[in-house]
């Protein structure tokens, strides 16, 4: 609803952040398809060659990939676990009638601010520490022997840290929805004489449906791309995901054609969940 | 709406929240408070609590070893730089989209999202190589632009979602009034839409800020933010607990307290407007 | 001045025909009065002299000259939203100021028609008042405010009072019609309610998916109707259509006759009916009657009527008020 003029210029408005994207988004890709397909490595210059699907082949069937792959699923699913059910709790107990609750809320959400380097090594260090961290002086209190965590539960350990930047944000949002949701339906539910635990089941619930999903995509795509967390911590070796294996094998092994072979197998899995995504906020643009 | 809620559920209520919000909190507060103890305190079991001798000392340190604060204004530079020159581009855009939309403008907004869900990993050798063969490596010039590419799509549909609210009426009357484009932009819609572009601007600079995939791999020393700063204390320093512990306050505070203010809009920001 | 003449006005949206020919002349001082059903393509019609949309084809001349290509703020028109759309962030005194800040016009000057404009609306002591400060019908005030200091050579006013309640949308309209004799402006009024523009209008143009379907005097609609999308559409409780049989005796596809030209008996008529439901308003009764004639009738009775619902009643059509349409909806016009 304008006019051409308005429209036109319209089109020029939108033009610059079009075209940068563009690039930004075909460029590397494009060159990431062509390095996959070439023996190609950082330490022997000037002898690239053409080898196919060679470089997937080594990949796919390196049982670090695998071990990768895994890690990358086990991250994923647990966080989403963690976060999905405890947002829900803490936000149905963030939406009570409790004292001082602005503040409550602030404490909660605080790790969703925090970088993730800084995360990992607190907990790291000052936490996990198998000597003199606090879990082991906790375990050592009640008369426990103390979990040397990086050691023995790699992955569990960065689990703890993510999950501890994430449900906060699962939090976050559930309660915002929670508190959207129509005072006079409640009312029309207590008249109804919903108990408490219907009344979650067959009014909350539903209304949260389409939150948690959001929720769960927004999660699942940066999740899988958690970097900094194992990075840091120097754990990629037991506990390294998809990301870090393309790290280690480009940056590390100087091996550009099979980083970028592992570069496209996780663009491939990260399209699976954006094409759920992409539809789903697509939808919520309708209504 | 007004109603007694029994005092017992409210006290059960009250308790839980605050146990469970301060456990959460507790592991930034635990990093607070080592940073004013000494190494020796830091490292000593039973940990002290509060009962110590709290010293400034730690921060001091931070700054004069490791010139914490070059590190500090290169986080700055890159998420506000990142963030003004994607609103730059974004404001435009949004404005088209919401106001001047054409048939493609959804499927646009859709590709835009989509950008989003690129892995990292998936552009990380190319982007490499080509900033090592351009010089960009551990550049400032060169991180900004990798940062606002990452941000824009999210500014732009921010932006999109707050001029949506703003009745198209109210543009059109500007425009019987005799207001051209330009005037039209800068007496009406900016005025009207300087909550939704804060925020944007906001939350925008807390996920620069926060950035640590590209601002590891693309910094080694002369651009690198806090990120990478922290980082380098992964080892051996890493066993300086209080002095960690200096880093991470000074390295979180700040966008700790922007994030405080900016809960609202991070919510519509992070879910593309598909939760407010 | 402000005299309008559409030629031949064409709207399309790529393949949707918006608005497929209207031709129309108004009058300087006309109140003029756009009514139709929604999605009738009034809004349109308005947005397109207004500038705010670019007419496909033909030509809107204002003032006797062409002015389709010129852009909104260039034809000295100007528009009163549905929504007001008042500058949210702008004092009172901006809002009504803003068209001639824009139009560069010395401050005094700027002040002393922003003064006089207020007093004429009532609006001095809210000067200083941001919109949402407001009350609904002040907010209505302020958009004709921004309207009148710009001396238009037209009004535009697109379905001003539907955000208003029913008490406030009845003295806004006074206010209107009162204003209309002050300036003795050209007025163009888009509404879907047929009772302000009985009411308002000088003369009335009603528009049917993008056409022009009649244009008249309020009473030369409803009396002469051209069609029956007009006769259905003028007058309030809608006029009853009986096709059929009956409408066959009057040598017509479908017959029309208004629920106040319809005389009732207990005794005898020409049609026999039951009445089904009773709508007391105190100075009239709408009656719904079940016919064997033609279904269910409504039939306006003065005062107050002393038969319920289940009664038996005859029904009889005043001669020279029946109205009657051809099998494309078009008035058989000389009487039978």
């Amino acid at each position: 609803m304008a006019t051409q003029q308005t429209r036109l210029l319209g089109k020029l408005a939108v033009a610059p952040s079009v075209v940068v994207l563009f690039l930004w988004m075909i460029v590397p890709l494009a060159l990431t398809i062509w390095f996959s397909l070439l023996r190609y490595n950082l330490l022997d210059p000037g002898n690239e060659s053409f080898v196919g699907f060679l470089n997937y082949e080594y990949f796919l069937t390196d049982p670090a990939f695998f071990a990768a792959l895994g890690n990358s699923l086990k991250l994923v699913f647990a966080v989403l676990a963690i976060s999905i059910i405890g947002g829900t709790l803490l936000a149905l107990l963030l939406d009570q009638a409790i004292v001082g609750r602005n503040i409550v809320r602030l404490m909660v959400i605080a790790p969703f601010f925090v970088m993730p380097t800084v995360s990992a090594l607190v907990w790291k260090n000052m936490f996990m520490h198998p000597v003199s961290g606090l879990f082991a002086w906790l375990m050592k209190s009640v008369g426990l022997e103390p979990v040397d965590w990086f050691a023995q539960y790699p992955l569990t350990a960065v689990i703890i840290m993510v999950a501890w930047q994430w449900l906060p944000f699962a939090t976050l949002i559930l309660l915002t929805a929670i508190q959207s949701l129509d005072e006079e339906q409640k009312e029309a539910a207590e008249m109804d004489g919903a108990p408490p635990l219907a009344y979650f089941f067959y009014i909350v619930l539903p209304h949260l449906a389409r939150p948690i999903t959001v929720v769960i995509l927004i999660e699942t795509i940066f999740l899988l791309n958690v970097f900094a967390e194992i990075y840091v911590t120097g754990t990629g070796g037991p506990a390294g995901n998809l990301p870090y294996l393309v790290y280690f094998q480009g940056l590390l092994n100087f091996d550009v054609g099979g980083a970028s072979a592992g570069g496209i197998v996780a663009v491939v899995l990260a399209n699976i969940v954006a094409f759920f995504l992409i539809r789903m906020i697509g939808r919520n643009l309708e209504g | 709406m007004a109603r007694a809620v029994s005092l017992r559920r409210r006290t059960v209520a009250t308790i839980a929240a605050w146990a469970i919000g301060f456990l959460i909190f507790f592991p930034i507060l635990w990093t607070i408070i080592t940073s004013f103890k000494t190494e020796l305190e830091a490292f000593s079991t039973p940990p002290k609590f509060l009962f110590f001798e709290w010293t400034t000392e730690n921060y001091g340190i931070v700054q004069e070893r490791s010139n914490y604060l070059r590190f500090v204004s290169n986080s700055l530079i890159l998420s506000i730089g990142s963030t003004l020159v994607a609103l730059l581009f974004a404001i435009p855009a949004a404005w088209a989209m919401a106001f001047a939309p054409g048939k493609r403008t959804k499927d646009l907004l859709m590709w835009m999202l989509s950008t989003k869900m690129m892995p990292p990993v998936g552009a990380l050798i190319p982007v490499y190589l080509i900033f090592r063969d351009m010089g960009l490596l551990d550049s400032r010039g060169g991180l900004i632009a990798v940062l606002f590419l990452l941000n824009l799509p999210i500014i732009v549909w921010m932006l999109y979602t707050y001029f949506k609210e703003i009745p198209g009426e109210i543009l059109e009357a500007a425009r019987m009034d005799g207001a051209s484009l330009w005037k039209e932009l800068v007496y009406v819609l900016a005025p009207m839409a300087v909550p939704g572009i804060a925020s944007t601007l906001l939350l925008n600079i807390i996920l620069a800020w926060n950035e640590a995939f590209w601002t590891l791999n693309l910094t080694t020393s002369a651009a690198a933010p806090l990120t990478a700063f922290i980082a380098s204390y992964s080892s051996p320093e890493g066993l300086f607990w209080a002095k960690l512990s200096a880093a991470s306050t000074m390295a979180i505070a700040p966008i700790l307290v922007l994030g405080w203010f900016a809960q609202k809009q991070l919510v519509r920001g992070l879910t593309f407007g598909a939760v407010k | 001045m402000g005299t309008i003449v559409l030629k031949d006005v064409q709207k399309r949206f790529g393949d949707v025909v918006i608005i497929p020919g209207a031709s129309l002349a108004i009058e300087n001082g006309e109140f003029i009065v756009f009514v139709g059903p929604s999605g009738c393509g009034k809004s349109t019609l308005l947005r397109l002299i207004a500038g705010l949309e670019d007419v496909t084809a033909g030509e809107i001349i204002i003032d006797g000259a062409d002015a389709a290509q010129l852009a909104p703020a260039k034809r000295g028109l100007s528009m009163v939203f549905q929504s007001y759309a008042l500058y949210p962030h702008m004092s009172v005194r901006n809002n009504i100021a803003f068209g001639l800040k824009m139009a560069g016009m010395p401050k005094p000057e700027i002040e002393a028609k922003v003064t006089k404009a207020a007093q004429t609306l009532n609006l001095t002591d809210y000067l200083d008042r941001k919109p949402r400060q407001l009350s609904g019908g002040q907010r209505q005030r302020v958009a004709i405010g921004r309207a009148i200091v710009r001396q238009p050579k037209a009004f535009l006013f697109d379905e001003p009072l539907s955000n208003l309640d029913a008490a406030l949308r009845v003295q806004m309209r006074l206010e209107i019609m009162q204003l209309h004799q002050t300036l003795g402006a050209t007025m163009i009024y888009v509404t879907h309610d047929q009772v302000e523009a009985m009411t308002m209008a000088d003369r009335i143009v009603v528009l049917n998916k993008g056409n022009v379907e009649q244009v008249g005097s309020p009473l030369d609609l409803y009396n002469n109707p051209d069609s029956l999308f007009v006769a259905g559409f003028i007058g309030s409780p809608k006029m009853n259509f009986i096709s059929g049989e009956v409408a066959g005796q009057y040598k017509a596809q479908t017959i029309g006759v208004r629920p106040e030209h319809i005389a009732l008996s207990s005794q005898s008529g020409a049609w026999e009916g039951t009445i089904a439901l009773a709508e007391h308003l105190g100075a009239d009764t709408f009656l719904h009657i079940d016919t064997k004639a033609g279904g269910r009738l409504t039939v306006r009775a003065a005062g107050e009527y002393d038969q319920g619902p289940g009664a038996k009643i005859w029904l009889t059509p005043e001669k020279n008020r029946i109205h009657r349409f051809d099998q494309n909806g078009r008035t058989i016009k000389n009487a039978a």
